[in-house]
């Protein structure tokens, strides 16, 4: 500071202002950005008010962007001179322009799911000026979404996806209204929530959530942006749109649950339902924007793998559908006393089930076992995962032998039990997984084979993590 | 006559993880044509490696499978009664509910 006044100025001087310049035009460009952004949604609020509210806006907003520009300009269309700004890369498009984005700004999409799919397509969505965009999730975000459920940030884990995704929305978009449904979806809240949108985007994880969310599209008449993907592969298509089929007139029998893979036990690489995420996107838009040929009557697979997309043609809408079908008269109140959990047999939150197939004294917990390592226990402990899973994380001297493989190599755990009995009185045989479901069924299998002393620990790894080794990595 | 079969959407793994398969097929005895419904009986045999019922129920395919004969779904063409020509390419595919 002592050096201000000279004439002369130094090279510390130079880069001191340089940077002290760079600062405030920073800072200069943050302020602006806010004042168009507050100055927009001043102008959405004023449009719905009274007149006497809209005059004294106008001496408000008196400053460098005038709120009737259309007296100085020709302007055939209701888009803001912000709009028109914010849109310019789409209003510049032919066959999207002007039309396309004023369809956009009054339209309405309901985005069920917050997670991998819905992630890339609410940011979009938000992006290009949907009116109204609404989510609906109940779940809270976890370190393990955060590789491919790109919405949230870390600074959110533990707190509902639904506040983050909007928080992130509305950082990019400050001009639409955001609705936060922080609730699952049911059939009695569905009807009431669906009803307020014009398009529907299904980006949830399970087979009954899907049914219900294309039966109730049915019943509304709203087209169904439908998308999934698991492990390295993808699908896509549009339900409901103009006469072409529903979930049911492709599936109308539901799948075996077992069929039913879900991500937390299949794995999925984060950009696979990244990329299928925005192409419900670009659906979405293209409805909404009543632009170009949504994806209905055919769908898109996608195999991230060999790097294809195939797009198929599927079947039209058909006359025997339950749902849709020209003689369903398949109603509301259907609808809402429908049973999609015990129409799918699985549950319509991702919770993992809870197997209860032995007797207690067939199980003993994690603590149980750690004591028998304390105490020296001669045993044989058995973890039937996938070997994929076992090179994750596994216990000290397990065995691997994966619960398919079983029955073929019961040799090994004869082998390791004779191995570990020093005393002469038998070594004890237990059994471990990921969760605790398979390794009862081992049990069962094992002991049907002569182990009769087999047993399993209840809750799998998981609970030694969660009550043992707070350290054990879990996944 | 020359077939290309492909599994997708997790049915791979029903045949040792191999999701194209180029196959050579015949009609069976005394009959001019090969039909899905033959496909189905020589996939079965020749291809599934485990867990069947993933795959067939009675004599088709299990629920939420989709079947595609050339990119089309084999409803549209007639399903197990679909006649097959050379170099056909028959995709099987399971669908999928995650996101």
């Amino acid at each position: 500071m002592e050096t201000n006044g000279g004439g002369g100025g130094s090279a510390a001087d130079v880069s001191r202002i340089l940077s002290e310049l760079e600062t405030l035009k920073t800072a200069k460009s943050d302020i602006e950005c806010r004042i168009s952004a507050l100055e927009a949604q001043l102008r959405d609020s004023t449009i719905t008010t009274t007149k006497n509210i809209e005059d004294k806006n106008d001496t408000v907003s008196n400053g460098s962007c005038p709120l009737i520009s259309a007296v100085h300009s020709n302007i055939n269309h209701d888009l803001t001179p912000d709009s028109v700004y914010r849109y310019s890369r789409h209003l510049l498009l032919p066959s999207f322009g002007v039309q396309g984005q004023s369809n956009l700004l009054k339209s309405s999409i309901l985005v069920i799911g917050a997670g991998g799919l819905g992630s890339p397509a609410l940011l979009y969505l938000a992006a290009c000026g949907v009116g109204r965009l609404g989510i609906v999730d109940h779940d809270v975000v976890e370190l393990n979404n955060m590789h491919r459920q790109i919405i949230h940030t870390e600074a959110y884990i533990g707190q509902p996806k639904v506040k983050s995704a909007a928080a992130t929305c509305r950082s990019i978009n400050s001009t639409i209204q955001i609705v936060e449904y922080q609730e699952a979806l049911r059939t009695s809240n569905a009807l009431e929530i669906l009803s307020q949108y014009d398009i529907v985007v299904d980006a949830t994880d399970n087979a009954p959530s899907r049914y219900m969310i294309s039966d109730c599209c049915v019943v509304l008449g709203k087209p169904l942006v439908s998308g999934a993907a698991l492990g390295l592969e993808g699908q896509l298509t549009v339900y409901n749109y103009n006469g072409g089929p529903c979930y049911r007139c492709l599936f109308p029998t539901p799948p075996p649950t077992s069929a039913c893979q879900r991500c937390s036990d299949s794995g999925v690489l984060g950009v696979v339902p990244g990329i299928i995420g925005c192409l419900q996107a670009l659906e979405a838009i293209k409805i909404a924007g009543a632009v170009g040929e949504p994806l209905s009557g055919r769908m898109l697979l996608f195999d991230a793998l060999s790097a294809r997309i195939r797009i198929v043609k599927i079947r039209g809408r058909s006359s025997q559908c339950e749902v849709c079908g020209e003689n369903s008269a398949f109603t509301q109140q259907q609808f809402k006393n429908f049973d999609y959990e015990k129409f799918t047999q699985a549950p319509l939150s991702t919770l993992p089930v809870k197997l209860n197939l032995l007797p207690a004294d067939s199980r003993i917990s994690s603590k149980e076992y750690k004591e028998k390592i304390d105490n020296g226990e001669a045993h044989v402990l058995v973890d039937v995962r996938p070997a994929h899973h076992f090179k994750i994380v596994s216990l000290p001297n397990s065995i691997n032998i994966p619960l398919a493989s079983l029955e073929v190599r019961l040799p090994e755990i004869s082998e390791a039990l004779k191995e570990e009995d020093n005393s002469g009185s038998g070594a004890s045989l237990y059994v471990v997984c990921r969760r605790g479901n398979d390794s009862q069924r081992a049990v069962q299998c094992l002991q049907k084979m002569g182990f009769d002393s087999a047993r399993d620990i209840i809750g799998g790894l998981e609970s030694w993590g969660h009550d043992v080794d707070p350290n054990f990595p879990t996944y | 006559m020359q077939l290309t079969l492909e599994f997708g959407g997790g049915l791979e793994l029903l045949c040792e993880s191999v999701k194209i398969h180029k196959v050579n097929v015949d009609p069976p005895n005394g009959a001019e044509k090969f039909i899905m419904k033959d496909l189905l009986s020589w996939v079965h045999t020749n291809l599934i490696k485990e867990r069947p019922e993933m795959f067939m129920k009675g004599d088709s395919v299990r629920p939420g499978v989709l079947v595609l004969v050339n990119d089309c779904d084999w409803e549209l063409s007639g399903q197990l009664d679909t006649t097959l020509e050379d170099k056909d390419v028959v995709v099987f595919i399971s669908t999928l509910h995650g996101g």
